[in-house]
This record gives C-alpha cells, sequence and structure tokens, in this order.
C-alpha cells in the first residue's frame, strides 16, 4: 500500500514525477567534466602561455581623433585613385554616398574619422575627370556636403597654377607615374607638404634629386603604400621584434592577376565600349609632359601603365607596395645586385608590361634575398612570405606563422603536438575582431585568408579604410610635426630598388648599387 | 505499453538533453553566435539571415533568444514539465534550424563530414520526434506534469 500525501499524490508518484532531477544532476556533472577537461586541454591557451602572447594585440595603436586647423587640400590627377583619396579624405559625389552609406564600410570614418580639411583644389588635363573632382569635393561624407559648400573649390587646368594659390596648403599627386617627381619636387619649393601617389620615380636620375629637395624641405611627404596602417603590420612587426621566425634568409613577394583589368589594360569598359575622352577634352601635350611625343591615344591615357615611356610597369605599380611592406618590417634598404627576367607572353598588343616577371634582388651582407614573382595570366594567389628557420610569415591583410618542423625555438611545442608545421600556429584573419590573442591563435584545423591590407582594416572594433589611415597620419604630422611612416628615407630606398628592377628588365643586364657613388651601375 | 511508455519518456528526455546541453553551452561560450550559421544559409530565409547578419544588435537578440529558448525547451523536456508547450517549441525551433539550411540538391554544406543526407537530416527527425512526443500523452510519464494532472483529477496519459 502506498502513502499518499495531502494532495492525493503517493510517494512512488511523486518519484516518478521527479525523474529527471537526477538527469538534470547527471547533465550538470557531465559539463562541469567536460569544462575541466576543455580548460586541461586548452591548446590556444597552452600556446598563448608557452609563447607569452598575452600582449601581443598591444601592439595595435589605437586610432586617435583628429584635431587641429583646417587643411586645405588639392588635387592633380582626378582618375579612379584620385577618387579613392578623396573618399580616404572624407570627399564623395552625392550619388556614390547614397550607394554606399548603408554598406558599413564607411561606418567608422563617418563616426570617427573626421580629417578636417577641405578639398579646395582640383587639378586635371582631362575636362570629364576634372569635374568629377569638383563634384566630389563639393560633397563632405560629415555633414552631406555643408562643410563642404564653405571651402568652395576651384578647377586649375596647370599644376603650376594649383601650388602657386595661397589657398592651397598641401597636395596630392595622383597622376600618372611619370610626373610624380618632378610634381612633388616643384609642390615642396611651392612650400606645399605632399602625398605622392606610389610610384614616387619613374627614371634613376629623379630619385635623387626628389631626395634632395625634399629632404632639404620643411614640408611633410608621404608616399602612398598604406600597408603599414594596418593591425597586421603592426603585429607583424611585434613578432619580428620578438624573433620568433628565426634567422631569415628569403623574402618572397608575388603578385598574382588573370583579368585585362588586372593587367592595365582599362582604355575599354566592361561591356566593350572605348571609355570616353578625346583631344578635345584632354590636354595630351600636357598629359605627355617629357615623355616622348605621340599623337593622341586612348589606349596610352587609360593603360599608361603599361607603357615603359610613362611608367616602371609592375615594379611600380604593384612590387613598389610589395617592398615598401617588407622594408618597413625588416628594414632590408638597398640590395647590392638586381637581375630580373619576364617576357610579355599573352597582351602582347599593348604597351611593355611583362605578364610574366621574376625578379631577384640580393643583399650579401644581410645574408638574404628577396624575391618578386608576378603572374598577370594567372589568379592563383601566393602571399607574402618572410621566411625564417624557426618559421615563416605570411603577412598581407591576414597575418600567419607557421612554424618550422625543423625549428629549434619552437621544438618543445613541436613535440608535444601542441603546434604542426603543416598548420598556422598564429593568425590574424581579415577583418576579425583582434581585440584579443585568443581570437588570433588558431587550432589545426582552422582554414585562414590573406589579401594584400591595402583596402581595410579592423583596429579597436572599427573596420577602417587603410588609406584614410595613411593620410590621416600624414595630416597629423603637418599639424603637429613628426615623420610619417612612408618618408623620403624609405622613399629614396624604394626608388633605387624600382630603378635597379626596372633597368635590369629594360636593357637585359644585371644592375648593381654603388653605395660609395651612390649610384646604379650596369653590369 | 509499458515498453512503448518507456521508450517515448526517454525519447523525451533524450532529446531533452541534446537541446539543453547545446544552450547550456552557448551560454557558458559568450563569444559563440548564430553569426556562422546564419551565413551558410542557403534557401528561402537566405534573405532573413543576410538582414540578421547585417544588424548587429539583431544579431544579438537573435543570439540571446535561441540559448535561452535551448535552455527552457531543454528543461522541459527532461524534467517533463509542460511537456506539450516545450515539444512544440523545440519542434519550432528545429525546424526553422533545417528551413534555414535544409539539405536540398545542391545546398550542401561545405566542408560537412558529419553525415550524408538528401532531403531529410538528424534536426528534421528530432523536430518530428518532437511533434510526436507532444501529441502522446504517454510522454508526460516520469515528469512533473504528472504532479499538475494529477491535481486537476485527470488521468496522466489524458490531456
Amino acid at each position: 500500500m502506498t502513502k499518499e500525501t495531502a494532495k492525493g499524490i503517493d510517494r512512488r508518484d511523486m518519484l516518478k514525477a521527479l525523474a529527471g532531477v537526477p538527469i538534470l544532476g547527471a547533465l550538470g556533472i557531465q559539463i562541469l567534466r567536460k569544462n575541466a577537461y576543455d580548460d586541461k586541454h586548452n591548446i590556444q591557451q597552452e600556446i598563448i602561455r608557452e609563447l607569452g602572447l598575452e600582449d601581443l594585440m598591444n601592439a595595435i595603436k589605437p586610432i586617435r581623433h583628429t584635431e587641429g586647423d583646417l587643411i586645405r587640400v588639392g588635387i592633380a590627377g582626378f582618375g579612379v585613385r584620385g577618387g579613392q583619396l578623396a573618399k580616404a579624405l572624407g570627399f564623395m559625389e552625392k550619388s556614390s554616398f547614397d550607394e554606399t552609406v548603408g554598406s558599413g564600410s564607411l561606418d567608422a570614418q563617418i563616426q570617427d574619422g573626421n580629417l578636417h580639411v577641405a578639398i579646395t583644389g582640383i587639378c586635371d588635363v582631362f575636362d570629364m575627370h576634372a569635374e568629377r573632382g569638383l563634384a566630389t569635393a563639393a560633397h563632405d561624407i560629415h555633414t552631406g556636403g555643408t562643410f563642404a559648400s564653405k571651402h568652395p573649390v576651384k578647377r586649375y587646368r596647370h599644376f603650376h597654377e594649383m601650388i602657386s594659390d595661397p589657398g592651397i596648403d598641401a597636395v596630392i599627386v595622383s597622376t600618372n607615374d611619370h610626373h610624380h617627381a618632378q610634381m612633388t619636387i616643384d609642390a615642396i619649393q611651392a612650400g606645399k607638404h605632399v602625398y605622392c601617389e606610389k610610384s614616387l620615380i619613374h627614371r634613376e636620375e629623379e630619385i635623387y634629386s626628389t631626395y634632395d629637395v625634399v629632404n632639404n624641405s620643411e614640408m611633410v611627404f608621404q608616399l602612398g603604400h598604406q600597408y603599414p596602417q594596418t593591425a597586421a603590420f603592426q603585429v607583424a612587426q611585434e613578432i619580428l621584434r620578438r624573433k620568433w621566425l628565426g634567422k631569415i634568409s628569403h623574402v618572397e613577394t608575388t603578385t598574382n592577376r588573370n583579368s585585362p583589368n588586372g593587367a592595365w589594360i582599362r582604355h575599354v569598359d566592361s561591356e566593350g565600349n572605348i571609355k570616353p575622352g578625346d583631344a578635345r577634352s584632354i590636354d595630351w601635350k600636357q598629359w605627355l609632359g617629357k615623355a616622348p611625343e605621340v599623337p593622341f591615344s586612348i589606349k596610352r591615357f587609360y593603360s599608361w601603365a603599361r607603357y615603359f615611356d610613362y611608367d616602371t610597369g609592375l615594379f611600380g605599380q604593384l612590387f613598389s607596395h610589395e617592398y615598401d611592406a617588407v622594408n618597413q618590417l625588416l628594414n632590408m634598404g638597398i640590395p647590392e645586385r638586381v637581375f630580373s627576367s619576364g617576357g610579355q607572353y599573352t597582351y602582347k598588343e599593348f604597351g611593355d608590361m611583362p605578364d610574366v616577371l621574376h625578379t631577384t634582388f640580393e643583399y650579401p651582407q644581410k645574408e638574404l634575398t628577396l624575391t618578386y614573382s608576378a603572374n598577370l595570366t594567372s589568379s592563383k594567389s601566393r602571399g607574402r612570405t618572410i621566411y625564417g628557420q624557426d618559421a615563416a610569415m605570411t603577412v598581407g591583410g591576414a597575418l600567419s606563422v607557421v612554424p618550422d618542423g625543423s625549428s629549434e625555438l619552437f621544438a618543445d611545442l613541436l613535440e608535444r603536438g601542441l603546434i604542426d608545421p603543416g598548420s598556422p600556429m598564429l593568425e590574424m584573419r581579415q577583418g576579425s575582431r583582434t581585440a584579443s590573442v585568443v581570437d588570433a591563435v588558431s587550432s589545426a584545423t582552422a582554414q585562414y585568408y590573406a589579401t594584400r591590407g591595402l583596402t581595410s582594416t579592423s583596429i579597436g572594433g572599427q573596420n577602417w579604410d587603410v588609406t584614410h589611415l595613411h593620410m590621416k597620419e600624414w595630416l597629423d604630422c603637418i599639424r603637429n610635426g613628426g615623420t610619417p611612416v612612408c618618408n623620403i628615407e624609405k622613399a629614396f630606398e624604394e626608388g633605387v630598388v624600382i630603378a635597379m628592377a626596372d633597368i635590369s628588365y629594360r636593357e637585359k643586364c644585371q644592375t648593381r648599387w654603388d653605395s660609395d657613388k651612390r649610384r646604379i651601375e650596369r653590369i | 505499453m509499458k515498453w512503448q511508455q518507456g521508450t517515448l519518456v526517454a525519447l523525451r528526455i533524450v532529446i531533452g538533453w541534446h537541446i539543453l546541453y547545446e544552450g547550456i553551452h552557448k551560454l557558458l561560450h559568450p563569444e559563440w553566435s548564430a553569426l556562422a550559421f546564419l551565413d551558410n544559409s542557403q534557401w528561402i530565409f537566405s534573405g532573413i539571415a543576410d538582414w540578421m547578419i547585417s544588424n548587429p544588435a539583431v544579431l544579438n537578440t537573435v543570439d540571446v533568444m535561441n540559448t535561452w529558448g535551448l535552455i527552457l525547451i531543454g528543461l522541459g523536456l527532461v524534467m517533463g514539465l509542460f511537456t506539450r508547450i516545450s515539444s512544440l517549441g523545440g519542434f519550432a525551433l528545429l525546424l526553422l534550424y533545417y528551413l534555414f539550411n535544409p539539405p536540398f540538391i545542391g545546398m550542401e554544406v561545405a566542408g560537412s563530414v558529419e553525415g550524408n543526407y538528401l532531403m531529410i537530416n538528424k534536426t528534421l527527425i528530432e523536430a518530428i520526434c518532437l511533434l510526436y512526443i507532444a501529441f502522446t500523452p504517454l510522454a508526460r510519464h516520469f515528469g512533473l506534469d504528472m504532479l499538475r494532472f494529477k491535481n486537476h483529477q485527470t488521468a496522466p496519459n489524458h490531456d
């Protein structure tokens, strides 16, 4: 006979009704056991402890608000890059702004990125580009054009008119490359600060005169290599400071693209139509400048990077970014010898640019070789990798460190199976949260994605346009003093390296840097 | 009858255990987010999923509701309390998971190594089991609902 409770439920039913309690208890015990097991076997935490990674992310500098007087900027050359630079400053054509504003890419800049600049001058030899520049300068992204309307923008038909105008404090040079050095010299001599797009030089002799003028002036000069502003770069710098890669003998830089546009064939649009512009709307003589006189050519106007008359081709366009990134990280400087080879196998009807290019830069005194391998007919991506005896680090927008199976530094961790030579032991993903090092230490199965780190970076929980940060550094130095990261010393080294590689390819010889005479020799 | 009842109760409890642990795991790992799951969404709900992902406040609400929904449903099933509501809630939640990422032809999740599915996956099977539990009073045995229904002077295997 069973005893009934006051409410008419017998003990047996009560026990049955409470059958879930021991089950819950069992689940609770299992959860506690699992948590204890996970804590003990947390590979991420163990790697962090073993390598002392706790403070690694402190290497990423927070972004501070810009304060100070208004800076009035003039832009020379308002092609695609000119528009991007204006956007980085906080100016967009209204229609482009309306299309972009909801996407999230401008959020950080709108919220915290007011640089207190006005674009008051536009100089372009092509009417259409100049008009687009004027419309862009008239619409700032912070007040929807109210601020911009208080600072009227003027079109200049000649660069010298713009730099002689006292209403311009600083100049951005984003023309085709063969004007960069002379424009920089002229602007600095006119007392303007200069932000110059890469590449600073086209021919060797320009390096020395530009260096002398910039170096002997008080004006602030910044070259347009925005990569050092990324979070990944700052962490890479810290990793190198901690000497985790061991002895470094090889640095590999690469370019892979596979489209006519990627090969700078840009005089036709995506539908195959020839882009606008003719001898009436383009001041062709001024566009050519010191370059050999040729009849107006829409091909040359838009696809100028492919012609050695106006550019050093792949060296100036993309290797310059690669070199600056590794030179900023490793302070490699100027190599002793350079040799380039390659050929134009696919895009034979367009200028001089090779489709496949390999260049070796030798630094015997530093016991180091830098290589650049470019392929414009394959988009199979290769990284920018620094090979050390203990680990290899690939750096772009993302960063990964892969331990070497023969490493002495990591022998213990390898032996204990905590890290694996086939997988990154540390990685930062593009756009991921990097507030904590736990986000960066990866399991052996983690996938990773690398880009060149030239578009955006995540700092302080916000996604920033890297070019915006690079221009901000230049403007901060103008206001507060200091030297930007891509200063004239770095630009000089880069100019020499590009000229050595370019001469080697064009003249089919090896080049040597005579450090006493500070001149390039052909061998 | 006893076997039928016992199996049904066991089914209720193991599904409850599974769902409860899913919820507790998410609670113990605050870095977890439905983002990756929603990002992979491929069928009729992919547009809603994109909207949820693009709006941090919405995504955060989804994460909190999902975590606590799983915990409450799991507790209800393990303890046999509000069994019908818990089962129907669990069914609805699992059906949503299924519809956000159904194993239809051409919608296979890349990198999945857990099993092979065509139209039907374990999420859908678990959802249908919960539907069965919801409408079968026998499943309320060995649960707190026995006390609720006893008080109403009703046999435990009837509503």
